[in-house]
C-alpha cells in the first residue's frame, strides 16, 4: 500500500527517473559526488520542486497533500537542525512539537541514553563534538512516529558504536512496516528488510 | 497546530534571551542614532521638538531593518528552518510564531525606549503618549513587512544592503502616518485617522505578511 | 475559427515558439519607434506654440509625461507577468518580467531628470519634495530592489520565483504608497507646488505627447522583446532547438 513513485526530468542532474519504495524496504540512493542525491532527497520530501514529474505518497500528489505528507516524513539532512543555544532535551520537545506529537521528558531521556548521550542532556548542544551532535540529531529516529525517513548520509561522524544503534533503529523500523530512503558512502549491514540500490550519475 | 505555534514562539524567545547581547546591540543602534541628531543638527529645544518625530521613527525603522537579518538567517545556516518547512502544520502560522518574537525582542523594547528619547529631543504630553502609541502600532508591520524581504534575501550574497533595498521603500506608508500622528498632534489635530490607518496597516500585514514571507522562505530553501 | 482556439495563443507561451516571433515583430516595432519619435518631436519643436507662461522650456514636457506614464504602465505590466509567472509557472511571462524591468526603471530616471530640467527655469529648483515626484522616486526604488534582487540571484528557478514574488508585494503596496505619500503632502502644505493648474493645452501640444507616447510604447516593446530573446537564448542553452539554432549560426 505505501508505494512512493518519482518522475523527474531534470536536464541538470538526472531525467526520466522513476521508481517505487514499498512497505518494508530500503531505498539507497548512491552515485558519485554531484550526482544529485541530495536534490533527490529534498524533492522526494517536498523541500525542492522538481523541473517536471511528481511525487507520490499512497497515491496521491505530495503537492496535494501538503501537510498531511509532511507529517509522515522525517527528514534528517546535512545539517542537524538544532539550535546550539538550547539543550537536546530542548531540541528535540520542540522539534516533535513541530511535527505534529509531543513527547514527555522522559521518552527523550531515554532515546539519549540509547545513543549514549546520558549525562549530556542538559549541556546547551554548543558545547558537544561534531559526532555528539549528530547523534543527537539521530535521536529523532528513535522518538519518531513517521512512517517515511528520509535520511542524508545519516552514517558521517558517528562512532561504530552509534552506527550499530543507528543500523538497529533502521531494522527496527523496517519491521514495523516503515520506509526509508537513504544516502552513504559508508557500508552498512541489515539483518532484515529488503534493501534496493538507485545508483544515479557516472 | 497551536502547541507547535507556541513551540516555535517559545523556541524563539529562549534563544534571544540565552544570546542577549544582539537583542541590545539593536537597541543601543536605535538610541546611538537618535542621540547623533542634536549633534548633526543643533541644540535647540524648537528645531529638536519639530523633527523629534521623524527622527524617533526613522531610527525605529532603521533599527528593526538591522535586526531583520537575524530573524531566519541562523535557522537557515543550521537547518532549523528545513525542519520547520517540513513541520506538520501550516507554515504561516509557524512564521507568525516567529515574527511575533522577534518583535517582542527586537520591536518592543525600542516602543518601551521611545519615551526616554522623546522626552530627550522636547517632546511632552500628549505627543508623547501619540509617538509610543504610533510606535505600538507600527512597529509589528515592520517586522512583518521586512520578514517577507529577509525571506527573500536568505543566504544571497551582499543580503543586508540588498534587504534594505527591499524593504524600506515598503516601510514608506508606516513612517508617513507613524510619524504624521505625532506632527498632527503637535499642529493641533487629532491623530486620530493617521492611527486607524496604522492599524489597518497592522491587520492587513498580519493576514497577508506571514503567507508571503511562507512563500519567500519556500522559494529560498528550494 | 484557430484565432479563438486556447492552443493557438498557448504555444506563444512557449519560449521556443516565442523566439522567432519576437525575431520578426522586433523591426516592426524598432521602425515605429523612430519614426513616431521623429514626428513627435518635430510637432512638439516646430509646430506646437511657444508657451506664454513658460517660454520654450516647457518644451521638455513632451519627453517628461509620456515617460512618466510608461514607467508607471511599464510597473503594473511588469508585474501582472511577474505575477502570471508565480502562479502559472510560465516561464515565459518571467522572462518579461525581467526584460521589462531595465526599460521601466530607464523611463522612471527619464521622468526624473527631465523633471528636474524643467523644474529649474520654472519653479527655481531642481528638486521639490511634491507628491507626485516623490512617488516617481519610490517608483525607481522598487524598480531597483526588483533588478537587484534577480542579479544577486545565481539559480535562474529562485531568481524568477523571488522576484516574483517581490514583484506580487510591490503590486499590493503601490497604491497604499502612492495613498501614503498624497496624505503626507497634503499634510505639509506650502513645500509643494502645484501642478494640476495647468493652463489649457494647445491642440498640438497635445498631439505631440500622444505621438510621443505611441514611440516611447514601441521603443518599450522593441527592446522588452529584444531583450528576452537573450533571456531566452541564456535560460534555454540547454534545451535542443537552441543548440540546433547556434549551430545553424555558425
Amino acid at each position: 500500500m505505501n508505494d512512493l513513485t518519482c518522475f523527474r526530468g531534470d536536464r541538470r542532474l538526472f531525467a526520466g527517473l522513476d521508481f517505487t519504495v514499498e512497505t518494508g524496504q530500503v531505498l539507497h540512493v548512491s552515485g558519485p559526488n554531484g550526482a544529485g542525491k541530495t536534490t533527490l532527497l529534498r524533492i522526494l520530501c517536498g523541500l525542492t520542486q522538481p523541473e517536471s514529474g511528481e511525487v507520490r505518497w499512497r497515491g496521491q500528489s505530495i503537492g496535494e497533500l501538503k501537510e498531511e505528507y509532511a507529517r509522515e516524513v522525517l527528514y534528517l539532512g546535512h545539517l542537524n537542525g538544532l539550535k546550539v543555544e538550547l539543550t537536546p532535551v530542548e531540541n528535540l520537545m520542540a522539534w516533535a512539537a513541530l511535527h505534529g506529537f509531543e513527547l514527555g521528558e522522559e521518552a527523550i531521556l531515554d532515546a539519549l541514553a540509547a545513543m549514549a548521550l546520558k549525562g549530556i542532556d542538559d549541556l546547551p548542544v554548543k558545547v558537544l563534538s561534531q559526532g555528539q551532535k549528530r547523534r543527537v540529531a539521530l535521536a529523532r529516529l528513535l522518538l519518531g512516529r513517521q512512517p517515511l525517513w528520509i535520511l542524508d548520509e545519516p552514517f558521517v561522524a558517528l562512532d561504530r558504536h552509534a552506527v550499530g544503534v543507528l543500523e538497529g533503529a533502521i531494522e527496527a523500523h523496517l519491521d514495523g512496516g516503515g520506509l526509508v530512503v537513504l544516502t552513504t558512502h559508508q557500508a552498512f549491514t541489515l539483518a532484515t528488510g529488503h534493501l534496493c540500490e538507485l545508483a544515479l550519475g557516472g | 497546530m497551536w502547541v507547535a505555534f507556541k513551540w516555535v514562539l517559545k523556541r524563539d524567545l529562549m534563544l534571544a534571551v540565552r544570546g542577549r547581547s544582539e537583542v541590545l546591540t539593536t537597541l543601543m543602534f536605535f538610541i546611538i542614532v537618535v542621540s547623533l541628531f542634536p549633534l548633526g543638527v543643533g541644540p535647540e529645544r524648537e528645531t529638536l521638538a519639530e523633527i523629534a518625530s521623524g527622527v524617533v521613527w526613522v531610527a525605529a525603522l532603521l533599527a528593526s531593518m538591522l535586526s531583520l537579518g537575524r530573524l531566519f538567517s541562523s535557522d537557515y545556516e543550521d537547518g532549523a528552518l528545513e525542519q520547520l518547512v517540513l513541520a506538520a502544520h501550516p507554515l504561516p502560522v509557524l512564521v507568525l510564531g516567529k515574527i511575533i518574537a522577534h518583535w517582542l525582542v527586537s520591536g518592543l523594547p525600542l516602543v518601551l525606549l521611545s519615551p526616554v528619547l522623546g522626552l530627550q529631543l522636547g517632546l511632552d504630553g500628549e505627543t508623547l503618549a501619540v509617538l509610543i502609541f504610533s510606535l505600538l502600532l507600527g512597529t509589528p508591520v515592520l517586522s512583518l513587512i521586512g520578514a517577507v524581504g529577509a525571506g527573500l534575501t536568505l543566504g544571497l550574497r551582499g543580503g543586508g544592503v540588498l534587504l534594505s533595498l527591499l524593504v524600506l521603500p515598503l516601510y514608506i506608508p508606516v513612517l508617513v502616518f507613524g510619524a504624521g500622528a505625532v506632527e498632527a498632534v503637535r499642529a493641533g489635530l487629532e491623530a486620530q485617522a493617521h492611527l486607524s490607518l496604522l492599524g489597518a496597516f497592522l491587520v492587513l500585514s498580519v493576514m497577508l505578511a506571514p503567507w508571503a514571507a511562507a512563500s519567500a522562505l519556500r522559494i529560498s530553501l528550494d | 475559427m484557430r484565432l479563438f482556439s486556447k492552443d493557438f495563443w498557448f504555444q506563444y507561451a512557449s519560449p521556443k515558439t516565442f523566439y522567432p516571433l519576437a525575431g520578426k515583430l522586433i523591426p516592426w516595432f524598432a521602425g515605429a519607434a523612430v519614426i513616431l519619435t521623429l514626428v513627435g518631436l518635430y510637432i512638439g519643436f516646430f509646430v506646437a506654440p511657444v508657451d506664454y507662461q513658460q517660454g520654450n522650456s516647457y518644451r521638455v514636457m513632451f519627453i517628461h509625461v509620456p515617460a512618466a506614464w510608461m514607467s508607471m504602465l511599464i510597473y503594473v505590466v511588469m508585474c501582472a507577468y511577474a505575477a502570471l509567472g508565480l502562479v502559472l509557472n510560465t516561464r515565459l511571462s518571467d522572462m518579461m518580467a525581467a526584460a521589462l524591468a531595465p526599460t521601466g526603471a530607464m523611463f522612471t530616471f527619464v521622468t526624473l531628470w527631465t523633471g528636474a530640467l524643467w523644474g529649474r527655469p520654472t519653479w527655481g529648483t531642481y528638486w521639490v519634495w511634491d507628491a507626485r515626484l516623490t512617488s516617481e522616486l519610490i517608483l525607481l526604488f522598487l524598480y531597483l530592489g526588483y533588478m537587484a534582487l534577480r542579479s544577486a540571484i545565481d539559480d535562474p528557478r529562485r531568481a524568477s520565483r523571488a522576484s516574483g514574488l517581490l514583484a506580487l508585494v510591490g503590486v499590493i503596496n503601490v497604491p497604499i504608497i502612492y495613498f501614503s505619500v498624497q496624505w503626507w503632502n497634503t499634510l505639509h502644505q506650502g513645500a509643494s507646488v502645484s501642478l494640476t493648474s495647468a493652463p489649457t493645452m494647445a491642440a498640438t501640444m497635445f498631439a505631440a505627447m500622444i505621438v510621443m507616447t505611441f514611440a516611447f510604447w514601441a521603443y518599450a516593446i522593441a527592446v522588452a522583446l529584444y531583450r528576452v530573446r537573450l533571456i531566452i537564448l541564456e535560460r534555454e542553452r540547454h534545451a535542443r532547438w537552441v543548440v540546433e539554432l547556434a549551430e545553424q549560426e555558425r
